[in-house]
């Protein structure tokens, strides 16, 4: 039998406030345990939550990117449930009214673009922290991280291989970044998904039980794990098995899924509207404030990419798949690099250095600034586009900008015609018999004349020039 | 002294006819008199007052001294107040000294008042009698066999027995008002989110509002002065300009539309409070008021709706209780599970047991729809009945309370007799409106001469006008002078 994997994604992304979302306490990573815990996030008796702003914008802020609708009324709710990290015993969050409702992300999976509906997204307050094994046999609490803001973002079951789960969480991880409203970092917990899987028979239109893995902090990990459980639920079933809906997590040094606990010991939250906060009243005006300060988002950033500077739908894509880059890029065009070279040479040696040493465009050790004056080397014919990867090569490694690696490896380009003439004169005289070749209607010996007289030049010869000569010199 | 309004009080430490330290003192030695089987008190920090005496004795000799300073006011125990234990009248916080200051133990403290001490209530306001304390039943001055109501039962015996110059309390379902009547003074329940509950230990955070208890209506205008104000620590919290609760004191009761609700007159009514009652309002039409008949026609839903959305609040809101942080923790257990359940079984009294467990109930998968819900649908239906009659009147008065004090124990065993004391309170916490009650006369019940209270129902923010209403009628009456026998 044929089968379908269907996967939905619920990812926590950790919001860039100052301060924590129902507290004045700030939300830095790292700091030693319960120094950043007030009355309110250890839930002192008789504190009460109060709502920041800025959380809301953030909220607000994702809405527009994923062209949601954004609730002009929701509410919180408490999440009961037992924990030593809960210091209150619930858990504020967002249940049957969310801040923002439908939307939508589109995706490049491969050569396709696939759109992936989004459900909802809702605010909520995160745990604390349990320590063990800090001192033996006790467990510690670590209330650091309690009520620190996060935004909830689920989607509709829309991906059908780990390839666009992954391509989605990239896609998502990419956008909460480039809106400034989570810093991404995965390691610390600012962008952690939980992801449904569940397998139907292909062509059927009924869903499979699902079961979730918890916590995924890493696209690898994702990959990796929901391809196991996509076998794993694949052989189950062909073993005449059923499966049970869980809640699993994946262990990285097995590569396997395991289940933590089943539906039958789930817990009943009794979930309520939490009546310490007012519903949550967004008004046109409020979203109107947000979208004045909105960057350019990377899909219309791509739409202008191609329009204004003529790029293809692959290279606007690629140049806007980040904040850094699209900004490198940016920067490049504004020191004035014709755009279509600049976006060449930022997808091609920029993303290809990057890429062998494993970094992110903020690493670059070419400047946008020193990448542009290249540039400008290679339109003034100063340099040939072979010469200017070598001068590339050498601003990577530190050597200095474009103008000084030129002179002092004197790698100017000749463009001289008498030593253009001279280098042509002295290549036919030492290669007869492809002149002879030539003249009895063999193209290809043209072009080994070019790049003998190239090497003669050590690269350093006008190509367009030496052409030239050559066909007159031969009476082409 | 210890009658004196606390206006008279004020004249007279600003006079230093007296000093705060003195008066102080004089209420201390009284507490020390008659605290031990009144059991109005369960902290007394004699050190810590006498400090604040002196404070504002420095702050009067200085010439800055405001209507409050120097007096000494008792505070309901579910106020967190930093240095004093802050128990909420349970076991669970037996052990639990207040590290910050509530909003209002705060604003009385700026106002320059002295903290009496915390008085005793029913466990975390669960009760109408203040026998679910872990700290012991608290008395009724005017028959010591008789509780006092509750759940502010400590701060309503502290005021009649003049233990303190006034008392602050708390009002979930009629805790402030039911007190009051049973013990012969003024109390006041004010509109929801006039004054912050921040530092309130919460019960049910929507029905919640403390509010003043004291001997008069003048006392209580001066209290709601120095207690009401937004606050940016709650978020229910009201953002309007500070008003001054004295304004309409002294205007006459001419042209009073007073409603009465035919269900409050209805069955379940005491004859001897009805009659009291009655008097009351005859005494209103001489003075010049107007009385119309009106309908509450859900009045007899409150009850249920009460115990469905109060207990379901509660349970939440006493999670945080887990013996983890703070509070009682079990000496041993055997793992996670078992420290919750022991440390929660040993540190919570019976009624708060029963309220967390139908609340859990009501919440729960299944349920949630056919109680929390449906409840939450008549609790506006409620507060439409309200919003209805104040097109017909401009107060609503009728008894607070079915009948007088009822003897320790009577109704211990029997929840729902227990929560029927709150029949004609609990509506107006559901329509988050303000409420008082006012001395009315005694009713002879078996010999003894028992208060009765007024309830005085008003419309949103109209708390100004209320008292004035009270005022009136004290100026005529002098059930608010009483004072019970052999203090």
């Amino acid at each position: 039998m044929q089968w379908e994997v269907v996967i939905g994604l619920e990812t926590h992304t950790q919001l860039q406030t100052r301060s924590k979302i129902f507290s004045g306490s700030s939300i830095a990573f790292g700091a030693e345990p319960n120094t950043q815990a007030s009355a309110v996030d250890i839930a002192l008796p008789g504190v009460l939550p109060v709502l920041n702003a800025e959380a809301v914008q953030c909220a607000i802020k994702f809405g527009l990117a994923v062209n949601a609708e954004i609730a002009p009324r929701s509410v919180f709710a408490r999440k009961n449930y037992f924990y030593p990290d809960l210091p209150k015993g619930y858990q504020i969050s967002q249940y049957e009214l969310p801040v923002v409702g439908k939307g939508s992300l589109t995706v490049q999976v491969g050569d396709q673009e696939k759109t992936i509906r989004i459900t909802r997204a809702h605010l909520e307050e995160d745990a604390g922290k349990s320590v063990h094994g800090a001192s033996a046999g006790m467990s510690g609490i670590d209330l650091n991280r309690a009520g620190t803001p996060l935004l909830e973002i689920v989607t509709e079951p829309d991906m059908r291989s780990a390839a666009e789960a992954v391509a989605y969480a990239k896609k998502l991880h990419e956008l909460v970044q480039w809106i400034g409203i989570c810093d991404g970092n995965m390691q610390e917990g600012s962008f952690r998904c939980d992801v449904n899987v569940s397998v139907r028979p292909k062509g059927s239109d009924k869903l499979g039980t699902r079961r979730e893995i918890k916590n995924l902090n890493s696209f690898r990990f994702m990959q990796q794990a929901i391809e196991y459980e996509t076998r794993w639920q694949i052989e189950t079933l062909e073993d005449g098995g059923t499966i049970q809906q869980a809640t699993v997590l994946f262990n990285p040094d097995t590569g396997e899924t395991r289940a933590m606990r089943s539906k039958e010991e789930a817990n009943d939250y009794r979930y309520f509207p939490d009546p310490d906060l007012l519903p949550l009243q967004i008004t046109l005006e409020d979203i109107a404030k947000v979208k004045a300060v909105m960057p350019e988002l990377p899909g219309d950033m791509k739409e202008r990419f191609e329009r204004e500077y003529s790029l293809s739908a692959y290279d606007a894509s690629g140049l806007t798949s980040s904040r850094g880059i699209a900004d490198y890029f940016t920067a490049v065009v504004a020191q004035g690099a014709e755009p279509k070279m600049a976006a060449n040479w930022v997808m091609g040696s920029v993303a290809a250095k990057l890429n062998e040493q494993d970094q992110d465009i903020s690493a670059s050790p070419v400047s946008p600034l020193q990448l542009a004056g290249l540039l400008k080397r290679i339109a003034d014919n100063t340099i040939s586009n072979k010469i200017a990867r070598e001068v590339f090569d050498a601003m990577w490694a530190g050597e200095g900008d474009a103008d000084s690696i030129i002179e002092k490896k004197g790698l100017k380009q000749v463009t001289d015609s008498g030593a253009i003439e001279a280098i042509i004169d002295e290549v036919l005289a030492a290669n007869a018999a492809m002149v002879e070749e030539f003249r009895a209607g063999k193209e290809k010996a043209f072009n080994a004349l070019v790049g003998q007289a190239m090497k003669a030049s050590k690269g350093k010869a006008n190509p367009a020039q030496v052409n030239e000569v050559l066909r007159r010199k031969l009476g082409a | 002294m210890i009658n004196s309004s606390l206006k008279q009080l004020g004249a007279m430490l600003q006079a230093k006819q007296i000093s705060s330290t003195e008066l102080t003192q004089a209420f201390l030695q009284r507490i020390d008199d008659h605290n031990p089987e009144i059991n109005a008190y369960i902290t007394i920090d004699a050190e810590r007052s006498l400090a604040q005496a002196k404070a504002a004795d420095a702050r009067i000799a200085a010439g800055n001294a405001q209507p409050l300073t120097g007096i000494p006011i008792a505070q309901k125990d579910i106020f967190v107040a930093n240095g004093w234990k802050t128990t909420c009248g349970s076991k669970m916080l037996d052990n639990f000294i207040g590290p910050y200051d509530a909003t209002v133990i705060k604003l009385f403290d700026q106002a320059g008042a002295v903290n009496l001490g915390k008085t005793n209530m029913d466990e975390f306001a669960m009760g109408s009698s203040n026998e679910t304390s872990y700290y012991g039943k608290v008395q009724n001055p005017w028959d010591r066999t008789r509780v006092p109501g509750g759940s502010s039962g400590g701060s309503a015996a502290a005021v009649a027995a003049r233990l303190c110059a006034a008392a602050t309390g708390t009002d979930t379902g009629g805790s402030i008002r039911q007190p009051a009547s049973l013990c012969g003074l003024s109390g006041l329940k004010p509109t929801y989110g006039l004054v912050s509950r921040y530092g309130m230990i919460a019960f049910a955070s929507s029905l919640d509002q403390a509010g003043p208890m004291a001997k008069s209506c003048e006392d209580m205008a001066l209290m709601m002065n120095v207690m009401t104000g937004f606050d940016e620590r709650d978020s229910t919290s009201l953002q309007r300009d500070k008003e001054d609760y004295e304004r309409e004191l002294g205007k006459p009761l001419q042209g009073l539309r007073v409603g009465l609700p035919k269900e409050f007159f209805a069955d379940g009514l005491s004859s001897e409070v009805a009659a009291v009652v009655e008097s009351a309002i005859a005494e209103y039409r001489k003075l010049g008021a107007e009385i119309v008949e009106i309908s509450l026609p859900n009045t007899q839903l409150s009850i249920p709706v009460y115990y469905v959305l109060a207990p379901a609040e509660a349970s939440s809101n006493l999670s945080r209780f887990d013996g983890v942080r703070y509070g009682h923790r079990a000496a041993e257990y055997d793992d996670l599970l078992d420290m919750y359940c022991k440390s929660r079984a040993e540190g919570f009294g019976a009624e708060v047991k029963r309220r967390i467990l139908i609340g859990t109930y009501v919440l729960s998968a299944g349920y949630y729809d056919a109680y929390y819900l449906k409840a939450q649908q008549i609790r506006r239906l409620i507060a439409e009945d309200f919003a209805k009659a104040f097109t017909q009147c401009d107060v609503i008065m009728g008894p607070t309370a079915p009948g007088t004090a009822f003897r320790s124990g009577e109704k211990a065993n029997d929840p729902v007799a227990m929560y029927l004391e709150d029949l004609y309170t609990i509506a107006v916490n559901l329509a988050g409106l303000p409420g008082m009650s006012i001395p009315a006369g005694f009713a002879s019940v078996d010999g003894k001469q028992l208060p009765v209270g007024l309830q005085v129902i008003g419309n949103y923010f109209d708390e100004a006008r209320m008292l004035n209403v009270g005022h009136a009628y004290q100026q005529v009456t002098d059930w608010h002078t009483r004072m019970p026998e052999g203090l």
